[in-house]
């Protein structure tokens, strides 16, 4: 069971945590994308056109449906044949995970927005508040305060969700986990089993705590 | 389009696809059954056990299935332990989706009152006949859209099996953009093979529960 000193020798611990630093970038940035993205399709798809929510809920459907890995697939290798784009393994994992989390938040805010009861409508109107004022005064904060729980668990997935980001070529904490085992097979055989148990620790302590927020919030609403 | 590429490789991934199929199925009956005991151990409150399942959803739920499956493959092997990569692949979904399964099963037996157990034994039912002639019925029959949802995440999460060499769909589809550049092609071909799988489960699901909640109205 020897080996573990592969952990603690020179930089191994720094390179790790600056791989993690990758994933969590990649997770941030698709998190602050899709969450203005994310609200704007929920209000579409509350939209009263047919042909809009019909479109949406198409395209909704189909990126949830799908593996993220295959949608990374289609957009890493596509874009190169389909519209002649060189995209770097970050920037199309940004582009997937994304459009991937302004889906998933997306019908979440359209839940949100439909589970607002009539009467906060009708009690603005009769303080004679427009219906725009309405909507972003009294209906839309009251929606994403109720949003708060299933927001921080979408992090958690993309975090856990960037891991696939490896087999498009981004070099990111497992990535950088396989160059320690690669660099090290003679002094350390045993290596791969201490770096993977390293990595897998790493996912658990930053996914852990935002599933307890998230669980706390939801209670808190549920109160 | 190419059509007599597509024409030519269709058949390697009705092939893949069986690899696809055969991780998943597997791993989802393994993580029934995983979930099924941790579900009614936490729910049952057993001590000591009872902390070890809680723990062992938070690990499961909280990391990803790629670096479970690198743990698997390419870590054990150091301490002895080498499994095949099918094997592999079964017990890291298994490993995943038993938790999933657990709390959807937890969702499905909190869900029945109390009521029905205490009139089960007020009929005279032993325990262990209330809890499985009475409860557990209706409380798999509450969980089932929660089940459906899990099955579909655990067929969508096997695509990262080609991450351990497993011949899967994502696999043939990165060889065969390799090989010959027909890269729409073979693109093509992975997103009709998923929704020939996905789509028909996510419909008998829909189906399922539209039954189950007639029978129960």
């Amino acid at each position: 069971m020897g080996g573990a000193e592969i952990l603690f020798q020179g930089e191994t611990i720094s390179r790790l945590l600056s791989g993690l630093m990758v994933t969590i970038r990649i997770s941030l940035v698709s998190v602050a994308i899709s969450i203005p993205v994310g609200v704007v399709v929920g209000i579409a798809m509350s939209s009263r056109h047919l042909l809009v929510r019909a479109v949406l809920r198409a395209i909704l459907e189909f990126v949830r449906v799908m593996p993220q890995l295959v949608l990374l697939y289609v957009v890493f290798f596509g874009s190169a044949t389909a519209f002649g784009l060189d995209l770097s393994g970050e920037a199309a994992s940004v582009i997937v995970f994304s459009l991937w989390g302004a889906a998933e938040l997306g019908d979440l805010v359209r839940g949100a927005l439909a589970s607002i009861p009539p009467i906060q409508y009708d009690s603005a109107y009769v303080l004679g508040l427009s219906r725009m004022q309405t909507f972003v005064h009294i209906i839309l904060p009251q929606a994403l305060a109720r949003l708060m729980p299933p927001t921080m668990n979408l992090v958690s997935r993309m975090v856990k969700t960037t891991s696939l980001c490896m087999l498009i070529g981004v070099v990111e904490l497992i990535r950088v986990g396989q160059q320690i085992i690669d660099f090290n097979r003679f002094q350390y055989p045993t290596g791969a089993l201490w770096v993977y148990l390293a990595i897998f620790v790493m996912y658990f302590l930053v996914c852990w705590p935002l599933s307890i927020a998230s669980r706390r919030l939801e209670r808190r609403w549920a109160a | 389009m190419d059509w007599g590429f597509i024409a030519k490789y269709a058949p390697l991934y009705a092939v893949a696809a069986q690899v696809t199929l055969f991780v998943s199925l597997w791993g989802i009956v393994a993580a029934m059954l995983v979930g099924l005991v941790v579900a009614l151990v936490i729910h049952a409150k057993v001590p000591v056990m009872r902390q070890v399942a809680s723990a062992y959803v938070e690990l499961s739920r909280n990391t990803p299935l790629l670096v479970q499956l690198f743990f698997l493959y390419f870590g054990l092997p150091k301490v002895g332990v080498t499994l095949p990569a099918e094997a592999c692949a079964i017990i890291g979904i298994a490993f995943l989706g038993g938790s999933y399964m657990s709390e959807a099963l937890r969702g499905g037996l909190e869900s029945v009152a109390a009521v029905q157990e205490e009139s089960a034994l007020v009929l005279g039912m032993a325990p262990g006949q209330s809890f499985v002639h009475v409860v557990l019925p209706q409380a798999l029959v509450a969980a089932v859209p929660a089940l459906v949802a899990n099955v579909i995440f655990l067929i969508k999460e096997s695509s990262v099996v080609s991450g351990i060499a497993l011949a899967d769909l994502m696999y043939l589809t990165k060889d065969l953009i390799g090989l010959y550049y027909d890269t729409s092609e073979a693109l093509l071909m992975l997103v009709i093979a998923y929704a020939i799988i996905l789509i028909p489960v996510s419909v008998a699901g829909t189906v399922l529960e539209r039954r189950l909640d007639h029978g129960r109205g």
